[in-house]
């Protein structure tokens, strides 16, 4: 079996997530990496939009940033930031949206603004950006994370954005899902990880779920077609 | 009507201490020759608007010519954080910044609103964040159905300014590409400034294309490769190698005004 890095793990556990056909709202690093590759497997009709305004890309390789011409070049349309946030994301045509964090706590919500007080933070984050309408909007959204007791919080600094929206949770651990109450879930491990792992990687009591599914390996396939996808140029894709 | 002018006198100009500036541009077309004008000219107490200031905000900032920024996604995108921004937040260095943070959802409908004249624009966003306290926004209701919606007022900044492909020589202008927010930057903004790739001497329609008329705009100035190290569709890339090295370059406060000092300051304005 070819060895894989955490990252190709998240990035192949949230694109089996991807049914073909999905309208997936797209942001640059794992997630970017995670719809591409549902497109260059099993799901050659995902339609991927990024917040920059294009409709439809299909880039050969992953963009460094939300705006590269790659995609504007491989877009069905392009159209403005004001459109793609009212007629698109507001408007309800999005299946998929999927965020990263800084923090995000049991209920799913999540901080991308400060670490420490807001008027004098300790690290002061990017900020919102399309998160918060990202959650309420998106008719599912995918939260990709690594899970680590610094990030994964009993209470966050700043809540950036609700969590209603959040039907998974994918870490370098395994998936968490909210159960009935809202509340996050381990449901499934990825391979050689243990639920010892993933409580003590969780700083609140993590619940887990009675039947934890033991996570698939990435595929030769699945691994082959995530690496394709590395940046010709050599630069590194960053978070 | 447009003018066409050199890139130095349009911004003397146009931009004065104390100014409301809108340098727009979504990873694409991002108006930096104009940003470095800015800060060779020395404007002092600007409040920068922008949804998603990245390096050349963050060169504004370390240089100390902004006292606001007011912003939705502050960052290096797909590298990390902007160094100088957080260095004026988080130490004062080198003066304090002042934050209004929005989505950018919020943001968008307040340039849409901005450029249509309306008083503000409504999102349907804010709803249980902490970003509710921090930003300008108030519910209201709907008058014909009852629902709750976020209202944010409209964003009219003094100052828009710009980075397209083309103008004409009446002063037209044509952007293609990804665009942004650039169309109601420049609708919202009292006045503003076109730096463009070259004047053509007609505008070919393009699919897709934003056109600006010349009676919407104020000044026009040809700056070839005003955008980099971001990029102009048609004309160069975006040089991501650059926006990598950008988190060295900006990490430490003295290397940081070397570099300036070296690529900006000592620099003639760029020619055309």
């Amino acid at each position: 079996m070819t060895a894989y890095s955490a990252d190709e793990m998240m990035a192949v556990a949230a694109a089996r997530r991807l049914s073909d056909g999905a309208v997936c709202f797209v942001g640059i690093g794992l997630p970017s990496q995670a719809a591409n590759l549902a497109r260059a497997t099993h799901a050659p009709d995902c339609v991927l939009i990024y917040e920059s305004g294009t409709i439809g890309a299909k880039p050969e390789h992953l963009p460094l940033s939300i705006g590269d011409g790659e995609l504007a070049e491989t877009a069905d349309a392009v159209v403005s930031v004001p459109e793609i946030f009212s007629y698109w994301l507001q408007g309800g045509r999005i299946d998929v949206g999927f965020l990263g964090a800084a923090q995000i706590d049991r209920r799913a919500n999540l901080n991308s603004t400060v670490i420490g007080a807001y008027e004098r933070p300790k690290v002061r984050l990017p900020g919102g950006g399309g998160a918060p309408e990202i959650a309420a909007w998106c008719g599912e959204t995918f939260v990709m994370l690594r899970q680590t007791p610094r990030a994964f919080v009993e209470e966050l600094d700043f809540l950036t954005t609700r969590g209603v929206g959040v039907s998974c949770v994918i870490t370098d651990l395994g998936v968490l899902e909210p159960d009935e109450g809202g509340e996050l879930t381990l449901t499934e491990l990825h391979p050689d990880a243990t639920v010892e792992e993933a409580r003590e990687a969780t700083g609140w009591q993590l619940r887990v779920a009675e039947d934890v599914r033991a996570g698939v390996p990435p595929t030769a396939e699945e691994l082959e077609a995530l690496r394709a996808l590395r940046p010709a140029n050599g630069d590194t894709v960053g978070v | 009507m447009a003018e066409i002018v050199p890139l130095a006198d349009a911004v003397r100009e146009l931009v004065h201490d104390g100014d409301v500036v809108a340098l727009e541009g979504f990873t694409h077309l991002i108006p930096h020759a104009a940003g470095h004008e800015l800060i060779r000219q020395q404007r002092r107490e600007l409040t920068l608007v922008r949804m998603t200031p990245d390096v050349v905000y963050d060169q504004m900032i370390g240089m100390g010519g902004a006292r606001k920024l007011v912003f939705s996604w502050g960052g290096n995108p797909g590298v990390g954080s902007l160094h100088r921004l957080r260095d004026a937040v988080e130490h004062d260095w080198p003066e304090p910044l002042e934050l209004e943070e929005h989505s950018h959802a919020g943001m968008a409908a307040a340039y849409a609103a901005g450029a249509s004249g309306f008083p503000f624009g409504i999102v349907r966003g804010y709803e249980g964040s902490d970003l509710a306290k921090r930003t300008r926004v108030e519910w209201i209701s709907c008058p014909f159905t009852g629902e709750r919606v976020a209202a944010v007022p409209a964003i009219r900044p003094d100052v828009g300014i710009i980075h397209a492909q083309q103008a004409d020589e009446a002063g037209n202008v044509q952007l293609w590409g990804i665009s942004g927010v650039q169309k109601e930057v420049v609708l919202a903004s009292a006045r503003s400034l076109a730096t463009v790739e070259e004047v053509v001497p007609r505008l070919e329609p393009r699919p897709n294309s934003v056109f600006l008329p010349r009676w919407t705009v104020t000044a026009v100035s040809a700056v070839r490769g005003g955008a980099r190290p971001s990029y102009a569709h048609g004309y160069y890339a975006r040089d991501n190698g650059f926006y990598v090295r950008w988190d060295e370059i900006s990490r430490d406060r003295d290397h940081f005004r070397q570099w300036m000092d070296e690529h900006v300051l000592s620099r003639e304005t760029a020619a055309v």
